[in-house]
């Protein structure tokens, strides 16, 4: 079981590393993003560093879910994922390591962007510390569950939009506490609380979108 | 009574029952209405301090109270489709969606329209927490419909719609105290809704009942009416239909 789970994580690393592209695309879409918005304001708009922390959030909620587009779209034509679901390993298992691996190639490099961005936002230091913090936590639950709604529908030929109706307002309470709680931090406020509630969603989405994950693959491979 | 609900399972049976129920649902839902709607708009007083636009309450708590409800009739049903594979409980689900989309709509738009005297001169307060639920609560309606009409396999849509709302229905009480923990951070609470109803006055609490028992009754109405739709447009090439439509012409 041990063994089938790290070749299943090696070969999707491999996958993603083959494909430099898929890799920073979503990342430069978040960078595009993101610096959409300071120009939709005047230059020397004071309002920068309250709206940077929603901005940067919703930005990496969006090329979290564009991403996620690929999770299992490929394995599904080549028929891979069919070999998967034959496995006598638990489904559900099997596709956490999938999810481990999108978070990694995607979560991870919009979580190291994040200070960087937050920079160019004029948000403290505290601030970029709570917004790294908050990403770390909250981007491995938007790709568990994103890939709910990917597993949905991904036996569709038009799934994109679909997907983002599906999947957004999902997201919304991780928006709430991970943006609120970078504005609180820059104003000096104490984040304890909306952080150990990020933890606490990460746990029961680890826990829970895993069985709903394969539920939703076993009707699409129907 | 589990020889009964059974029975219920299977669409002929279905059918039928609901053909004597729906007449009777009817002149319920009717009188109700009737009922409700003199009693709360005319008769009842009016709120001192919020004078007239106190009555909208009428409509807007049964339709807000019953969203919630149908996204819960809707999961238990998924769920039943889910384990037992009932072909009628998907039916319910599909049929639930679009009725709890239309309550939630309305509760929107009389909320927002009974907030405009109560918060000033908006339309919308994105600081009040129960019409941020309500909003999401919509935006999940909307999802299920999209997912459940982008299938054209009838069973997988059913079984992939009914994932969703499952996964909705974890959601739904994190969402709810996420909004509420976000908004408390604007402004001290708004005025209960639940404190609100407790004390309020018994000369508007029973119309506002009727006015409840009028939305349940036509929400079932409304159900067993499209779920019966469903049922024939997916039976259509089976002898019990066909038989029907038969007897009908002749």
């Amino acid at each position: 079981m041990r063994h089938a789970l790290l070749i299943l994580l090696k070969r999707d690393l491999l996958l993603a590393f083959r494909h430099p592209n898929d890799l920073v695309n979503p990342l430069i879409f978040f960078l595009i993003v993101v610096s959409l918005f300071p120009m939709g304001l005047k230059p020397d708009s004071q309002f920068l560093p309250m709206m940077g922390s929603a901005v940067i959030w919703v930005a990496a909620l969006l090329a979290s879910m564009l991403s996620l587009d690929n999770l299992f779209r490929s394995d599904m034509e080549d028929g891979t994922l069919e070999q998967i679901g034959l496995l006598p390993w638990p489904l559900s298992a099997l596709v956490t390591i999938k999810v481990l691996v999108h978070w990694l190639v995607t979560g991870i490099p919009i979580v190291i962007m994040a200070p960087l961005l937050g920079m160019m936002f004029n948000i403290p230091p505290e601030g970029i510390r709570a917004l790294m913090l908050t990403l770390l936590l909250g981007t491995p639950v938007l790709s568990l569950i994103g890939a709910i709604g990917v597993a949905l529908t991904v036996s569709l030929r038009r799934g994109g939009v679909l997907v983002s109706l599906l999947v957004l307002p999902l997201y919304i309470p991780v928006l709430i506490f991970g943006a609120g709680s970078v504005w609180d931090a820059s104003l000096g406020l104490a984040i304890r609380g909306p952080v150990l509630f990020m933890g606490a969603i990460l746990v029961l989405a680890l826990t829970l979108a895993p069985l709903a994950i394969a539920g939703a693959l076993r009707i699409s491979l129907e | 009574m589990w020889v009964w609900f059974h029975k219920l399972g299977s669409p002929p049976y279905f059918y039928r029952f609901s053909t004597i129920v729906l007449p009777w649902l009817a002149v319920l839902t009717l009188i109700l209405f009737s009922v409700g709607v003199v009693w709360g708009l005319y008769i009842a007083p009016s709120d001192y301090q919020q004078s007239e636009t106190s009555r909208i309450m009428y409509v807007h708590v049964p339709a807000s109270m019953f969203s919630m409800s149908i996204y819960m009739v809707m999961a238990m049903a998924s769920a039943v489709t889910l384990i037992w594979r009932i072909k009628l409980a998907d039916l319910v689900a599909s049929a639930s969606a679009p009725i709890g989309a239309a309550y939630t709509f309305i509760a929107l738009i009389t909320g927002s329209l009974w907030g405009r005297t109560m918060w000033g001169n908006t339309y919308w307060e994105w600081s009040d927490p129960r019409l941020m639920s309500e909003l999401i609560l919509f935006f999940l309606y909307l999802g299920y419909m999209a997912l459940n009409s982008a299938y054209e396999d009838r069973r997988r849509a059913a079984r992939a719609a009914a994932v969703l709302a499952l996964v909705g229905v974890v959601n739904i009480p994190i969402i709810h105290y996420s909004v509420e923990w976000w908004t408390s951070l604007h402004q001290g609470s708004t005025t209960r809704g639940t404190q609100f109803a407790a004390t309020i006055d018994p000369s508007m609490r029973y119309p506002l009942f009727v006015m409840m028992g009028a939305f349940a009754m036509l929400y079932a109405q409304l159900l067993l009416k499209y779920t019966r739709c469903l049922l024939l447009d997916g039976e259509r090439n089976n002898a019990w239909v066909k038989e029907m439509v038969k007897q009908h012409a002749a």
